[in-house]
Formats: C-alpha cells, sequence, structure tokens
C-alpha cells in the first residue's frame, strides 16, 4: 500500500532517521543494516541495534562504498539468525536475491527497505563534493533525476551513469524517493502486513512516476550508447586482450564484486601456484609469456562464473586501480547471455539461476 | 626462400567416459580411419567440463576444442548433458563477445556405439579448424 510521511522543518533525513528509528521500537526487526555517518564524516555500511544511534543514518548520502548485498547475506544466510532491516539501493538489492538463489543469503528473516536511487559517487569524489557543497548533495541529485530533459552527470559513478534500473519494486518496504517532493514529504510503499504492526494505515496514493519514466528511458538510452562503445573495442582489434592489457590481476574486481562469493575461488588456489620451469614452457611456445600469468584466464572464467547474475552496480570499476572499464566489459557481455537465457538477475528470487536449470526440448540443434 | 610448413590443427577433445570415449575407442578398434590431430582427455561425463577447461585450452593456443557426450536423454548421471548444453552456450557467447571465434569450439553428441560418427566429426573438425587457420591466440604472449 502507498503512504506519505510528513516532512517536519524540512529536515527529510530526520524523518527518514525516525521512520527507521520505528522499525527498531515496534519491534518489527531486531538490528539494522544501514549506511551510518562515521564520526570522520565517510558513510559506510553499519549494523545497528540501539535506537539513538540511528541518529547517525543517512542512507540518502549518494556514495557506494561496498554494495551491501555481501554483508546482508553474510548476516542472514543461516539459523540462528536476527530479523533484519537492510536498507539497501536497487543494485544491492537485486544482488542480494542473487546471493539468495546461490544459499549465501536468506530472505526469510530479512526485509529489505529499499530506497529510490538518484545515482552515486565513489568515496573520493563524494567526500571532495562534501568538503565543498554548499547545498544538499542528495537534493541536488534527486532534483537532477526529475528533470526533462535529462542531462548526464558524469561526476557519477560510471555504472550510475548507464543504471536503467534505480527502482527496486519487489520490496516489502519502499521509499519511492524519486517520487517525492522531498522537502514536504516522503512516500512509501508497504506491504499492508508490515505497515499493520507499525501501527499505520495508508493516506496517499499516487506519485510523480512519469518523470521517474524519463530518468530510466536517458538511462537506458546511455546504457545502449556505452554498451555500444565496449562492444566495439571488445570485437575489433582490440579485443578483450586489449581491453584488459593495463591488467595487473590484484583480484579487487572480484573481491568487491557481490556475486563473486565462493571462499575457495580458483584463482587463489593451488592450481595457479605454477611450478618454475611451467613458466618457462610457456614463455618458449609463444616465445614470451604475459605477466601476471593467467590474466586472460581470469577474467574469462569469471564472466562463466557470475555474468549471468551481473547486476550492474559497479562496483569493479571503482576498485580497479588500472582504471579498466570492468563492470562495463562484464555488464555488455552478460547483457547478452541474460537475453540468451531470458534472465533478469534480481527479477525474482523464484526464478532460478540459468546453469543449473535446464530444459530437455531445448536448443535441440545443438550437439548433433 | 621461405618454407610454408601446412598447418595442422590441433584439437583438444574432452570426451565422456561412457559414450563418446568409448564411440572414440570404437572407432579404432573398429579400424576406421580419422585424422591424428585430435587429443583426447576423458573425463566422466560432459557435465564434468569446466568451462575452464575450454578456456585454457584455447588461450594456450589450442585451434580447436570438441566436447562429446552423450545423447540427451541418455547421460548415465541423467542430466549432466543437458547442463554442459547450456555451459556450453554460455561459453559461446562470452568467447564472441568477447573477440574471440566461438567456432572453434564444438559440442557434440556421440554414443559408445557411433564410432563412425566420432570418426566423422573428427574428419570434419580437422577441415572445419583447417580453412579458418591457425588460432590466433597461438602468436598471442600478451595474455
Ligand atoms: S547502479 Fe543504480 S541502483 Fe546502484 S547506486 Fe548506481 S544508480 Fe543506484
Ligand atoms: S581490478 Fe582491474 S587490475 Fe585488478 S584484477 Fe580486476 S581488472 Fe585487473
Ligand atoms: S555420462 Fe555421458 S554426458 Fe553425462
Amino acid at each position: 500500500m502507498k503512504m506519505s510521511l510528513a516532512v517536519e522543518n524540512g529536515n527529510t533525513l530526520a524523518t527518514l532517521q525516525a521512520f527507521l528509528k520505528r522499525l527498531l521500537e515496534k519491534n518489527l526487526v531486531d538490528v539494522l543494516l544501514v549506511p551510518m555517518r562515521t564520526p570522520g564524516g565517510t558513510i559506510t555500511p553499519t549494523l545497528v541495534s540501539q535506537v539513538d544511534l540511528l541518529d547517525q543514518a543517512d542512507p540518502l548520502a549518494p556514495v557506494l562504498p561496498i554494495n551491501a548485498a555481501t554483508w546482508a547475506g553474510k548476516i542472514s544466510q543461516h539459523q540462528p539468525r536476527p530479523r533484519l532491516g537492510a536498507v539497501l539501493r536497487s543494485c544491492e538489492a537485486r544482488a542480494l536475491v542473487e546471493l539468495t538463489k546461490m544459499a549465501q543469503a536468506s530472505l526469510e528473516d530479512l526485509i529489505i527497505i529499499a530506497i529510490d536511487c538518484a545515482g552515486t559517487y565513489n568515496p573520493p569524489t563524494f567526500l571532495e563534493k562534501q568538503a565543498q557543497a554548499s547545498s544538499n548533495l542528495w537534493m541536488e541529485l534527486y532534483n537532477a533525476a526529475r528533470q526533462t530533459p535529462q542531462v548526464l552527470n558524469p561526476e557519477l559513478r560510471a555504472a550510475c551513469q548507464v543504471c536503467e534500473q534505480p527502482v527496486y519494486e519487489a520490496a516489502p518496504i519502499r521509499l519511492r524517493l524519486l517520487e517525492s517532493d522531498l522537502g514536504q514529504s516522503l512516500l512509501l510503499e508497504i506491504t499492508s502486513e508490515i505497515a499493520e504492526k507499525l501501527g499505520w494505515q495508508a493516506n496517499e496514493s499516487q506519485g510523480m512516476s512519469p518523470e521517474v519514466e524519463a530518468l530510466i528511458n536517458s538511462r537506458t538510452q546511455a546504457r545502449e550508447q556505452a554498451f555500444t562503445q565496449i562492444r566495439t573495442r571488445l570485437e575489433g582489434e582490440e579485443g578483450i586482450p586489449g581491453v584488459f592489457a593495463a591488467c595487473v590481476r590484484c583480484h579487487n574486481c572480484m573481491t568487491v564484486c557481490p556475486i563473486c562469493y565462493c571462499k575457495t575461488c580458483v584463482f587463489k588456489s593451488a592450481i595457479f601456484d605454477h611450478e618454475p620451469m611451467k613458466y618457462v614452457e610457456w614463455a618458449q611456445q609463444k616465445g614470451a609469456y604475459r605477466l601476471p600469468a593467467d590474466t586472460m584466464l581470469f577474467h574469462l572464467t569469471r564472466l562463466n562464473h557470475m555474468a549471468l547474475s551481473c547486476v550492474g552496480c559497479g562496483m569493479c570499476t571503482d576498485a580497479c586501480p588500472s582504471e579498466l572499464p570492468v563492470g562495463m566489459v562484464f555488464r555488455s557481455i552478460g547483457q547478452r547471455l541474460q537475453q540468451t537465457f531470458e534472465y533478469l538477475p534480481g527479477r525474482d528470487v523464484n526464478e532460478p539461476l540459468p546453469l543449473v536449470t535446464f530444459k530437455a526440448d531445448e536448443w535441440t540443434d545443438i550437439g548433433v | 626462400m621461405t618454407e610454408t610448413k601446412e598447418f595442422e590443427p590441433k584439437i583438444i577433445a574432452f570426451l565422456c567416459n561412457w559414450c563418446t570415449y568409448t564411440g572414440a575407442d570404437l572407432a579404432g578398434t573398429s579400424r576406421l580411419q580419422y585424422p591424428p590431430n585430435v587429443r583426447i582427455i576423458r573425463l566422466m561425463c560432459s557435465g564434468a567440463v569446466d568451462p575452464m577447461y575450454v578456456l585454457k585450452a584455447s588461450l594456450a593456443g589450442a585451434d580447436g576444442v570438441l566436447i562429446g557426450g552423450c545423447h540427451p536423454g541418455d547421460c548415465h548421471y541423467q542430466e549432466g548433458n543437458y547442463k554442459a548444453r547450456r555451459r556450453v552456450i554460455a561459453l559461446k557467447e562470452i568467447l564472441h563477445s568477447a573477440g574471440f571465434d566461438d567456432d572453434r569450439v564444438w559440442l557434440r553428441w556421440i554414443s559408445a556405439s557411433e564410432g563412425s560418427r566420432f570418426a566423422e566429426t573428427v574428419r570434419e573438425m580437422t577441415e572445419a579448424i583447417r580453412a579458418k587457420g591457425p588460432n590466433p591466440l597461438k602468436q598471442m604472449w600478451a595474455v
């Protein structure tokens, strides 16, 4: 059901904090996973049990230091577990759905509190802008997200500039921030069951959805352009070896990927500790051998492992020391795979992962 | 004068123990002729072919990779080949999207009694790969 919370004294953040406090006070959840402002001014996902500390919660701050799905997963994965409320942006919620399918998370005792997203900065850009800002960073972004025609913001994280799914609709609680006039009111979409536990009734119906559509359309366009660009490189002279030429195989992209959960990742295993003479053999086979070894094998294997579930959060791109367009490569290839299997990661927790299921009567022309 | 050595494709074959590998064996014991270009690796099921094996072979310069499994419905582990089929489709899509020639990777269902089909497949694949020429990755040291 749809609801509206009145913003008092123009303090939107306080209204949002009060809402979060209520979830703990009314004992809807035991703990909340929510971005908090640290004493140093940075924002980081935090697990909060004490109500008054939520004065430091700041889910509106436009920064995404990590994809918190990883932590929502670790904290919900198996029994005994808390009743957890997790405040997540769309790409985090979708990653959490994928992790649930991989048995790395459970939605059983977990309430996703999804916030409509107007895009985020990476941490250094965020801190810089925050230091300079005369106005309110998030308000600027939400206002910009509603402008027509849309203007691309080149300072946003690369992933956000092409994010066509800023809204995660399947959440039991959704803060419809893109539809709200944020100085006046906070719009919510909430299941009637939860609303009842919080002691609330429906009091509002319409938001400003046409504007959200404009945002989604312009982001989709930007995404298509970015796909065309990276595909031209991948399928042209350069190929994937050229695009990843500067990769140092630090594994950062994998470490921050919410989908790559394997604790015994093959690339950290002894299989990739080769004997000295093995390197020599390879150097002799091709005349020379690029180091770090196995870089291309690493990326192509990782594509096989996670591209079908890639939600496009772009953490990998932000983490790459060589500033490679990792996320765009994975997303563009991921999209092709997802189309082939008619699969959309994060769409439905009951939809099986394409590579663990099959139909007997599909692709019957292959193998004959 | 430069000597032009004729290109002989090198094909790595990952074959299921229960069907294609036995089919290859039958081709041998029946003295069927097929090109010596294929190097066979036996696995217990086509479902045991990790895409990484195929990638490793291709990046190291194999000119072709053949994956052989039981016909749909005949897998000894019920569903290994159905899952292999999806994995191969995904792998080929990734190879293609990454700018590689995915037609160097073949999946074929060949039963234990199909010795001649095995020999025929190897002939066909050897010629198709010969027509393509060597795997460009063989010369690329920077991958
Ligand atoms: S990728 Fe989308 S949902 Fe994620 S932070 Fe960026 S705009 Fe928000
Ligand atoms: S983060 Fe960048 S440099 Fe590190 S492994 Fe990934 S692509 Fe390579
Ligand atoms: S046993 Fe032959 S494909 Fe599974």
